[in-house]
């Protein structure tokens, strides 16, 4: 217990560190917000000073960053300059569709990983091995976004199985039911989740794979042979039960990687969801979206490595306190 | 670092055999040739070298002349062999002249990411205590933030930046794994004997750290750095596909694909081409990275 | 199992000429190289040599627990209860590990799987070979935990391997080995990675065990102390080969190999410093270059030109004894080297 307060404490800590990181950055950048008003004819420097003074930015910085922090504290995350909305609420609005994608996406890949590298690390160099292990490695090599965008031109395209893009199909009726509703959520969400998944798959069977060659060689395991324990259950029931470990933790520390994979795809697939918003923040140069983006993945990322922990010490009784 | 970004795979040497004699690891220089994988891999990285090296010469066309009116969006044919864009430049010689733009900066971010998470880690690792922890507790920090998302930041604050400029703040802020496994290799040899007996002699730090401690640390970074040139044109052509590359008319493969993106449904070969080259060549250089790192010794080596 | 008064009584475990050889990159190691010995219900052979002599694995071919690159060769024999082990399909073979022939490893600290409990561990054999139910299992897991003296086993059967010590991970190998009754427990080093008392513990439970459960023990060990104290007779390996058979009490009073007598000059005893120890020179060739002739012959004190052209057979020396020693057949050779 105190080890998990510990490791919060500094999670915390490196979570403040993220934050002040990147609102120096955005501070010393030459480019300033409402500078775009400039290019508009009808703006006067005066009405540019003056949304300047709305959100606080001709303080000196040192107020600024006080003034985010204590604000931060107390669970206020400003105004976004373009949503003209609290941050909170836009954001409130846009992080649950990425969690849903990258939950699903975790979900499926982790499965998908770990069934796969335990049929080819029972057998190494048989021809499943060769042939899906090959296409593992391949598909670990494409580009998120490019693979994000084949998958759209496939399934969408080409195919027409699957919806293009957004988060649900404009033409349902309002008078639709709940389960249909949900149904044409899923379907948006196969091709953005399905890519995220397929590459988190890709490189978990790698890991997997690995893991279970590197157990078998293991002294147990011969004991179990001398008990006379049939191969199937030495490989899926001692081995696998033992790589299994390392790859569970592997899900929280999966989290910044899957963070930038889901900017993409939800780029490509037009999801709504954080990855999309903080792709936006960036390019109106809504500072205020853009830190609280960077506090939250930080703070996700952070929470991934304690989840990881935590499930390093369920699974294995070593890690355990007894 | 585990991540299921593309480019950050990490596949493992075959399964183990116990070796009875003693086993001496193959030089670097057979285990390559001695594996079809790994030949097929170093001949599809030389073609694109070449054509990156190449590119004035041999390209067949202008990449940033619009050929004319009648020549856009053209499929793929025997004069245009990866068809023509929108506004009928030749694919294939944008593809080219692509390579130099996306091997060049991400070999110059390496470059780069190796000499600060090098010096960064070596300090790190060989004064410990206080300052180590500090220095650490700040790589931390840049490993909490996902790097795409510090990127964008950066990049699209900054404005448009050239090649140069685009490729130092790859490097900036690519070298966190590095500086780790530098640190890493500096406090497991710092202890050893001959560490030892150096400092006993009284040689500076800063002597005992360069002659006898980093050479140690060669090795796996040389490995780091050859799957990290994957990951950076990955990253790079990320960046470029968001709009946020170098200035056009230059393009990298980012670019190329981006500028294909809208087409898609109509045009296929203009993001098909440009990506297909890029996940190839990032499948090379995994292939060849992996290789290298099962002939150099096998220890694990994290991804930066 | 009873014989009726058949002429000749097989002995429970007969190998011929075993062969075990792994094809590496330097070369075929010739790590068991023509071994044939047999084991009697009921008694205790002890098998002694240096590490890398071939003993575990000949103890692991027994079992046909070799890995590739390694492979038992044709033409070896290994034929146990009736049968030839060696030409059981993988599935028969599968039901005389840990049934009718259980073995313990050398390493306790690494021969239980550490994320199962032991109770599970020891339950699994009946399991896989009784098909017992989990409950059933369990229970006589139990039993025999207490069997092999674990204090409080019903809640002991809980823990999992890391929470226990070195010799009661021992004991609980040992349970696992003998929860089927076999009728050979092979135990190899079993008690190496132990500190001395406990060493001792565990060596009286198997003995006491072995009593009690009538069955035949094939002790694996480097340490000739070991053997005096429980073996009846005694198999001195080198080079993948056996070197000297005879009965314990033969070979401590008129061993015949160079390499057992220098095994026993070797031997720590009472009332001598440690400085007084004398240990064989060299070390084990590598079981990929065998020397020619005599595998002992680099360093033995008596070789002369015949030990390295001709490699000795095992000479009959008296009933019972045999040696792969040329000095059998030629003893004055011996008396006249060692004359000052």
């Amino acid at each position: 217990m105190t080890f998990l307060l510990r490791r919060s404490a500094q999670g915390l800590l490196l979570v403040f560190l993220a934050t002040t990181l990147t609102f120096l950055l955005i501070h010393a950048a030459p480019g300033e917000p409402f500078d775009d008003m400039l290019s508009d004819p009808r703006a006067t420097e005066a009405m540019r000073a003056a949304e300047r003074a709305r959100y606080g930015l001709d303080r000196p910085l040192a107020e600024q960053y006080g003034r985010f922090l204590s604000n931060v504290a107390r669970g206020d995350l400003g105004v976004s300059f373009t949503y003209r909305r609290p941050v909170a609420d836009v954001l409130a609005e846009h992080v649950p569709r990425t969690l849903a994608l990258m939950g699903l996406a975790l979900t499926l890949g982790f499965a998908g990983g770990i069934l796969l590298g335990s049929l080819q690390g029972a057998r190494p160099g048989s021809w499943f091995d060769r042939l899906t292990g090959g296409t593992a490695v391949l598909i670990a090599a494409i580009p998120d976004f490019w693979l994000a965008l084949l998958a759209l031109l496939l399934f969408a395209v080409v195919w027409q199985v699957l919806p293009v893009s957004g988060l649900r199909d404009a033409t349902l009726p309002i008078t639709a039911t709940p389960l249909r509703r949900l149904a044409d959520l899923a379907r948006h969400a196969v091709l953005p989740a399905g890519t995220l998944a397929l590459l988190i798959a890709a490189t978990i069977s790698r890991y997997q794979r690995a893991a279970l060659i590197e157990e078998m060689t293991e002294a147990y395991l011969r004991t179990a042979r001398a008990k006379g324990v049939p191969r199937r259950a030495i490989v899926f029931r001692h081995a696998l039960r033992n790589a299994l470990i390392p790859i569970i933790t592997l899900g929280g520390l999966a989290v910044p990687a899957l963070l930038g994979g889901a900017v993409f795809v939800e780029v490509v697939f037009a999801w709504p969801g954080m990855g999309s918003l903080a792709a936006r923040a960036v390019e109106d140069r809504d500072y205020p979206i853009v830190l609280a983006v960077v506090l939250l993945s930080s703070g996700l990322v952070v929470l991934g490595s304690v989840l990881a922990d935590v499930a390093q010490a369920v699974t294995d009784p070593r890690h355990r306190s007894a | 670092m585990p991540s299921a970004t593309p480019g950050s795979v990490v596949a493992f040497a075959d399964a183990p055999v116990a070796p009875l004699g003693p086993w001496t690891p193959p030089h670097p220089a057979r285990a390559i040739l001695g594996d079809p994988a790994a030949v097929l891999a170093a001949v599809a990285l030389g073609i694109v070298a070449l054509a990156a090296l190449l590119a004035p010469w041999i390209a067949p066309f202008d990449p940033s002349l619009p050929l004319d009116l009648s020549a856009r969006a053209r499929p793929p044919s025997t004069t245009h062999w990866f068809g023509t864009d929108a506004i009928s430049r030749d694919l294939l010689s944008r593809v080219m002249y692509g390579a130099r733009l996306s091997l060049g900066i991400s070999f110059i971010a390496v470059l780069v990411a190796t000499l600060v998470g090098t010096g960064w880690g070596a300090v790190a690792g060989y004064a410990g205590g206080a300052l180590d922890s500090t220095l650490m507790r700040i790589v931390d920090t840049g490993l909490a933030i996902p790097r795409i998302i510090l990127l964008l930041a950066i990049v699209s604050l900054w404005g448009a930046l050239t090649a140069t400029g685009l490729a130092l703040v790859l490097g900036l802020t690519g070298w966190f794994g590095a500086s780790r496994l530098v640190r890493a290799e500096v406090r497991r040899v710092r202890q050893r004997d001959f560490t030892l007996a150096a400092r006993a002699l009284g040689a500076a730090p800063s002597r005992v750290l360069v002659r006898h401690v980093l050479p140690h640390a060669i090795t796996p970074m040389l490995i780091a750095a050859t799957l990290a040139i994957g990951q950076v044109v990955v990253v790079e052509a990320g960046l470029a596909f968001l709009g946020y590359g170098i200035a056009p008319p230059a393009a990298s493969w980012g670019s190329i694909i981006r500028d294909g993106r809208d087409s898609v449904a109509t045009a296929w070969w203009m993001s098909v081409f440009p990506g297909v080259t890029l996940a190839l060549t990032v499948l090379a250089i995994n292939v060849l990275g992996d290789r290298l790192r099962a002939a150099l010794g096998g220890r694990q080596v994290p991804a930066p | 199992m009873t014989s009726h008064g058949a002429p000749v009584v097989e002995p429970l475990l007969r190998v011929g000429d075993l062969r075990t050889w792994f094809r590496t990159p330097a070369g075929i190691a010739r790590a068991v190289d023509g071994v044939s010995f047999d084991v009697r219900a009921g008694e205790t052979v002890g098998m002694v040599g240096e590490s890398g002599c071939g003993k575990t694995v000949t103890a692991l071919s027994l079992l046909r627990l070799i890995e590739p690159p390694g492979r038992i060769e044709p033409g070896s024999s290994i034929r146990f209860e009736g049968r030839d082990l060696l030409t059981l399909s993988e599935e028969e073979m599968r039901r005389v590990r840990g049934n009718r022939i259980a073995m313990v490893f050398q390493e306790p600290m690494t021969a239980l799987n550490p994320v199962f409990t032991i109770g599970d561990q020891v339950a699994e054999v009946a399991r896989v070979h009784d098909g017992a139910s989990r409950r059933a299992a369990w229970q006589r897991a139990v039993d025999m935990l207490s069997q092999v003296g674990i204090p409080d086993p019903a809640e002991r059967a809980k823990s999992y391997p890391h929470q226990l010590s070195g010799g009661m991970r021992q004991r609980v190998l040992i349970a696992m080995a003998l929860m089927m009754n076999p009728s050979l427990l092979i135990a190899d080093e079993p008690t190496t990675a132990l500190d001395v008392t406990i060493q001792a513990q565990i060596l009286e439970l198997l003995a006491d065990l072995q009593q009690r459960l009538g069955l035949a023990v094939l002790l694996i060990t480097h340490d000739l102390g070991v053997v005096a104290e429980f073996a009846a007779r005694v198999l001195v390996m080198y080079g993948g080969q056996i070197v000297e058979s005879t009965s314990t009490r033969e070979l401590f009073a008129d061993p015949q190999h160079p390499y057992t007598r220098g095994l026993l000059e070797a031997m720590p005893r009472l009332g001598q410093g440690r400085n007084r120890l004398t240990v064989i020179p060299g070390s084990v060739p590598a079981p990929t270059h065998w020397p020619s002739g005599c595998r002992f012959r680099d360093r033995c004190p008596h070789a002369w030109d015949r030990c390295a052209s001709e490699p000795p057979p095992a000479y009959p020396y008296s009933p019972g004894h045999q040696a792969r020693c040329h000095l059998v057949v030629e003893p004055t050779r011996l008396s006249e080297q060692h004359t000052p």
